[in-house]
């Protein structure tokens, strides 16, 4: 399989402001990769690029293995779903679907085939002639993905869409874009702030910040290998715990404090001695127990329970840091509670606290 | 009543607030609402019954009174008779001048405006700023300055004491405002809507015609009584750019109504007034509640 999208050394200039850098991605035909990112970090706005309703600065955007750099949005082969639907008011559901083939000029017999295929997988059927006032937000959202999906394009672009919805609408239409992609296998690049979308929806997950891709993975890849700091602190929640601390012993023990923990088994680079150093272990990767336990350990007094339902979070003070433990409902304790916690060192991430890369 | 006793609950006070008809809150309100009502209606109650009376009862000087005897006579000579300079076929003329004047001086100024508008929102431009601060400016600049250099460059092309030298000034002179207006209403639209319409392949022609003026009936809206009443009211342009045959409707009334010769005909004067304010005023009442929903949509943004 070739690559759908490439894109190469892309820069956008607003003025003065750089606000993608020099930005290499390539996305593989049928291949679903999220733009991850907090506000402001250029995700939305690489999609703007790739939809062409932004002029980049330099570089070049291939779709399809067609330089498309100088192409109008409706020559490069694409089709965009946006946060606030962008329904045309004044138009049915039906108009909506086709005012895009009607400016193609595809023939009417063919407009109304590609109208009935896209209503028939969304099953929208019932509402093609309401107007979008009419609609509730998950079905104007399903029309927005109509419209995209009657354009017969290869590649389809998110822009936040489920962002709108509330919280079970949302989950909803996230496995159905999931089934979508799996029965169709277009190319599809989805914007989103949302981790939980990233991480179910996504074959690769493209974390950005400052307008530079940080990492380029697949899921469970950035969420157990975090490539430097910023990854790591953005994805899980809570977020992951980060000890400050230095590497002694030739490298092969962290010392946190009056702490030395362990390091046998870390998977990554060599660890060699650093001054300045940062372990990182989620709070799924740490055990509590109230007695001494083997392996890597410290010393913990619990500050604050919280229960989740399935399971409980305890806020823990380890050497005057915060840390938070994610543990099942039965082993929940009380505030006050000296224990000794448990790390799971082959899952845990080391960074140089210079560089915030991963060691 | 033993029974109330042992439920206090049950006495005390239940239900909505009872409201007084009239507390002193009641009484400024709408004492206040009446005054300036009366303040409004009383000039228009004198001008209409005056205009509905012969001249002998005009002169018993009762000017609240209704009239005695009903006569159209006053409207009649003020729509076809009154005489201005050398002209005596009424207010006609001036009407028709004025409806000439008006017709294509809206019709092309809002035109030009809303897609000024819609341009500087959705297709910025190198300057684009710099253009609509430089219109926006243009709306300071007093119109007694203007009027010699127009003067002369009307003369230039031609056009000096022509209808359609009149409805150029009337359109340049819109532009600003409209331009602000609609600019405002367009910015309100989703910018997504634009890039959808974009990415469904219609150009700068096509998302003007099928996706914005469907949206903008009621901007349109303002925008038409803006310039209907503006246009039609003006007086200044009109006295200045036209020549007598072709004065529109407020110039001919000012010359009718000021006219020193003769006896003043004051009927006929208040009939006169009220056919030259007729035209703006059916224009807000057909469109009072659009024009009331557009201000309001294409005010809040700047």
């Amino acid at each position: 399989m070739g690559n759908s999208i490439e894109v190469k050394d892309l820069t956008l200039n607003f003025g003065s402001v750089s606000v993608l850098k020099n930005l290499n991605i390539d996305v593989q035909e049928g291949e679903f990769v999220v733009l991850l990112g907090p506000s402001g970090c250029g995700k939305s706005t690489l999609l703007n690029c790739l939809a062409g309703l932004l002029d980049i600065s330099d570089g070049q955007i291939w779709i399809k293995g067609k330089n498309v750099t100088w192409a109008e949005p409706s020559e490069r082969g694409i089709g965009m779903v946006f946060q606030s639907y962008a329904l045309y008011p004044q138009m049915t559901v039906r108009g909506n679907l086709s005012f895009g083939l009607k400016n193609a000029k595809v023939p009417q017999a063919e407009i109304d085939k590609r109208i009935a295929r896209a209503a028939e997988i969304l099953q929208i059927q019932p509402l093609l002639d309401r107007k979008p006032a009419a609609l509730s937000g998950g079905q104007r959202q399903r029309v927005a993905i109509g419209r995209a999906l009657v354009r017969d394009v290869d590649v389809f672009l998110f822009d936040e869409p489920l962002s709108n919805l509330d919280a079970k609408l949302r989950s909803e239409l996230r496995v159905e874009i999931k089934r979508l992609h799996n029965a169709l296998g277009n190319t599809m690049v989805y914007v989103t702030h949302d981790q939980i979308e990233a991480l179910t929806l996504a074959d690769r997950i493209a974390v950005m910040k400052g307008g530079v891709i940080q990492q380029l993975a697949a899921p469970l890849e950035i969420y157990n290998r975090p490539s430097n700091l910023f990854v790591a602190g953005f994805l899980g929640s809570p977020s992951m715990n980060f000890l400050k601390g230095k590497t002694v012993d030739g490298g092969r023990a962290f010392q946190f404090g009056s702490t030395k923990i362990d390091l046998a088994g870390y998977e990554g680079g060599a660890v060699l001695e650093r001054d300045q150093a940062i372990l990182g272990v989620r709070p799924e990767h740490i055990t509590v127990s109230t007695s001494p336990v083997s392996g890597p350990s410290m010393p913990a007094e619990v500050e604050i329970d919280e229960h989740l339902g399935a399971d409980s979070l305890l806020w823990l003070k380890a050497e005057g840091t915060n840390m938070s433990v994610r543990v099942p409902v039965e082993g929940r304790l009380p505030p006050g509670t000296k224990v000794h916690l448990g790390l799971d060192i082959p899952k845990a991430s080391l960074f140089d606290a210079k560089t915030e890369q991963r060691i | 009543m033993a029974d109330v006793a042992m439920h206090p609950a049950l006495t005390g006070p239940r239900g909505a607030k009872p409201r007084r008809l009239l507390s002193p809150r009641n009484i400024v309100l709408y004492g206040t609402l009446i005054v300036v009502c009366m303040y409004y209606i009383l000039p228009l109650w004198v001008m209409i019954m005056t205009s509905l009376k012969g001249m002998p009862e005009v002169r018993l000087g009762n000017i609240f009174a209704p009239p005695v005897e009903i006569t159209f006579q006053p409207w009649v000579k003020a729509w076809s008779e009154a005489c201005t300079g050398l002209n005596c076929d009424g207010l006609s003329r001036g009407f028709w001048n004025s409806v000439v004047i008006t017709v294509p001086s809206v019709v092309v100024s809002i035109l030009i405006a809303s897609i000024n508008g819609y341009a500087l929102v959705n297709w910025r431009f190198r300057g684009s700023e710099v253009f609509f601060t430089i219109l926006i400016f243009g709306s300071f600049i007093p119109y007694q300055v203007m009027l010699y250099p127009i003067v002369i460059g009307l003369r230039e092309i031609g056009l000096y004491g022509s209808l359609w030298g009149l409805v150029i000034v009337h359109t340049i002179f819109g532009m600003p405002i409209l331009t602000l207006l609609f600019r405002n209403y367009f910015s309100s639209v989703p910018e997504e809507l634009f890039k959808a319409a974009r990415v469904d392949g219609a150009g700068f022609w096509g998302i003007y015609f099928q996706i914005m003026l469907p949206m903008s009936l009621p901007i349109f809206v303002v925008a038409l009584i803006l310039q209907v009443t503006g246009i039609w009211n003006d007086f200044l342009f009109g006295v200045v750019f036209t020549k007598p045959e072709l004065y529109p409707m407020t110039v001919q009334l000012n010359n009718i109504v000021n006219s020193v010769q003769g006896v003043k005909e004051y009927n006929v004067n208040m009939a006169a007034t009220l056919l030259t304010g007729l035209v703006p005023l059916i224009v807000y009442f057909v469109s009072g509640k659009l024009f009331v929903r557009g201000i309001a949509a294409g005010a809040v943004k700047g």
